[in-house]
């Protein structure tokens, strides 16, 4: 299937819980609520005609500023099918982003999640082992937010000034 | 009479342990001798390759792709190349696809010589470990004769090549793959075939294709575990789609298929198949063709966003790039196999003996470079 027709059997059977599809791009996604994401991805994975057993890759980004906020990518992939698709949740709270845990779906969103919150403080729910996976636990703020101000010392360290 | 202490034991190995490749630390939850449960440590080695990404043009980005997987720079660059290429559309001359494919496989040869030299030494065999790194030195010295480095190149370039290859490059590559022929069937004799390694290997971390798919496991692992997917041939890049080759998948000739030695044998076999392609290239390879020609004066890709991806060593590199149209990338993501293939461990590897744990994490060939970016 198409990356056009896997958008409109996902609104047909969502409606509304999707938000928007951009097909001209270099890889199509699909904008979706991030209150169904849970619901969206389990569909995504179960359904028959679409099978996506894969999660290739999940990225946090931030667009920077109230109107362009912090984000999800989920790139899935389908071995038995071949075919692909891109979902995108956007978050519009900047101080508190919140989402459901994939991790019993694709076992591969288990430390891309972690991940996520480590550089980007998007908190997912329901992750049975959830902190930072690269930086220590008690690193302050968090470093790919394009906001982050960085600390000057960690644990009576200095910390060198980027140029 | 005082009673035995009978409660669990946490050990961990390494972050400093030869056997752990790197700096990693794993926390094992033991019963004895049997573990119970695996937790990998990682990030010792974080490096902000996310972060300087943002901060720097995008060529200069390159040279920190080489780093990431310090075995597999070659195909780091060609994979991040490519992403960069695809956003803004750049032909490429013929030449360099082929130039570009010669090294990839050539690099795909070196690391798996490292990965399968290293887990004979991880599991206790000395010798095959120093003819591994005898075959890749002469690697080496085919990319030093290309690029002046040995290690982290900087070779592939946004739309083209560092240089064009040396006079008489070719004629010792060709001379590298008949010597290196023999060579195989010498590991054959020495380490595929040997009691005392297939007792250590086979049979050992069996990992079911349905939960390497849900791990996102990728690249010799998965293969091993019998699902025939390579991206090679699923989702043919560069000019994959020209050569003859075959995909290997681990059929459990000496247990069960997704055994730490079927992980090393589908990389044994994968070298011959690698050395195959790298033979049709040379020999199609155009003489003529400036490698420069389609390497942009200024590199600022259009406004929007791609996620690529490409058959790395270890299997699938992926990379999503988002650009706001200026020269600096706005995010880069790197989606690196091993970190995947690590995060399996505590699946396959609870259960076993300690040194079991050693055989398991040897046959995942992890970087930590690439882990921890």
């Amino acid at each position: 299937m198409t990356e056009a027709e896997i958008y409109s059997l996902l609104s047909t059977e969502f409606g509304d819980k999707v938000v928007s599809f951009q097909g001209e791009e270099k890889t199509p996604f699909a904008v979706i609520q991030h209150q169904a994401i849970h619901e969206i991805m389990s569909f995504l994975k179960r359904d028959e005609r679409l099978k996506f057993d894969s999660l290739m890759s999940l990225s946090g980004f931030d667009l920077g500023g109230a109107e362009q906020p912090l984000g999800i990518i989920y790139h899935l992939y389908s071995m038995s099918l071949n075919h692909y698709f891109a979902v995108k949740v956007l978050f519009e709270d900047r101080e508190n982003p919140k989402l459901k845990t994939i991790n019993d779906l694709f076992r591969t969103a288990d430390w891309h999640e972690r991940e996520a919150y480590d550089m980007y403080g998007i908190t997912f729910e329901g992750h049975p082992d959830f902190h930072r996976i690269l930086l220590e636990d008690d690193w302050e703020g968090y470093p790919l937010r394009k906001d982050y101000v960085q600390a000057e010392f960690y644990r009576g360290m200095k910390i060198a000034k980027e140029k | 009479m005082a009673r035995l202490h009978a409660e669990e034991m946490v050990l961990n190995m390494g972050p400093q342990h030869p056997s752990t490749h790197g700096v990693l630390r794993l926390k094992l939850r033991t019963d004895g001798e049997i573990v119970s449960h695996i937790e990998p440590v990682i990030g010792y080695l974080h490096r902000c390759f996310e972060k300087h990404g943002e901060n720097i043009e995008y060529p200069m980005v390159t040279p920190f792709t080489d780093r990431c997987d310090y075995l597999a720079s070659m195909n780091n660059a060609h994979g991040y190349a490519m992403a960069v290429e695809k956003l803004m559309d750049i032909e490429l001359p013929e030449r360099v696809e082929y130039l570009r494919i010669i090294f990839a496989e050539f690099q795909r040869i070196a690391s798996h010589l490292v990965a399968v030299g290293a887990f004979g030494l991880d599991v206790g065999a000395i010798t095959p470990f120093l003819y591994c790194f005898r075959e890749r030195e002469s690697i080496l010295d085919l990319f030093e004769m290309a690029s002046g480095a040995r290690l982290l190149y900087n070779y592939v370039w946004i739309g083209g090549l560092a240089h064009d290859i040396p006079p008489g490059f070719v004629e010792k590559a060709y001379e590298f793959l008949d010597y290196f022929d023999e060579r195989i069937r010498e590991y054959d004799r020495i380490l595929t075939g040997n009691k005392i390694f297939i007792e250590r290997s086979a049979d050992v971390g069996v990992m079911p294709a349905e939960v390497a798919i849900n791990y996102g496991v990728t690249g010799p692992c998965l293969r091993a575990s019998g699902v025939n997917h390579d991206l090679r041939r699923a989702q043919p890049y560069s000019i994959y789609d020209r050569f003859e080759f075959d995909t290997v998948v681990g059929k459990g000739e000496m247990g069960t298929v997704g055994d730490c030695w079927d992980r090393y044998n589908v990389r044994v076999l994968e070298m011959a198949q690698s050395a195959r392609i790298i033979r049709q290239a040379l020999e199609q390879l155009p003489t003529e063709g400036d490698v420069k020609s389609a390497v942009p004066k200024k590199i600022r890709p259009p406004k929007g966003e791609i996620y690529s991806r490409s058959e790395n060593p270890r299997g699938e590199l992926g990379y999503y790039i988002i650009s706001d149209g200026s020269s600096v990338p706005f995010r880069l993501k790197m989606r690196s196999p091993a970190f995947c293939n690590l995060s399996v461990i505590n699946e396959i590897g609870a259960g076993w003996m300690i040194s079991d744990v050693i055989a398991i994490l040897g046959s995942l060939d992890i970087v930590l470079g690439e882990i921890d970016r």
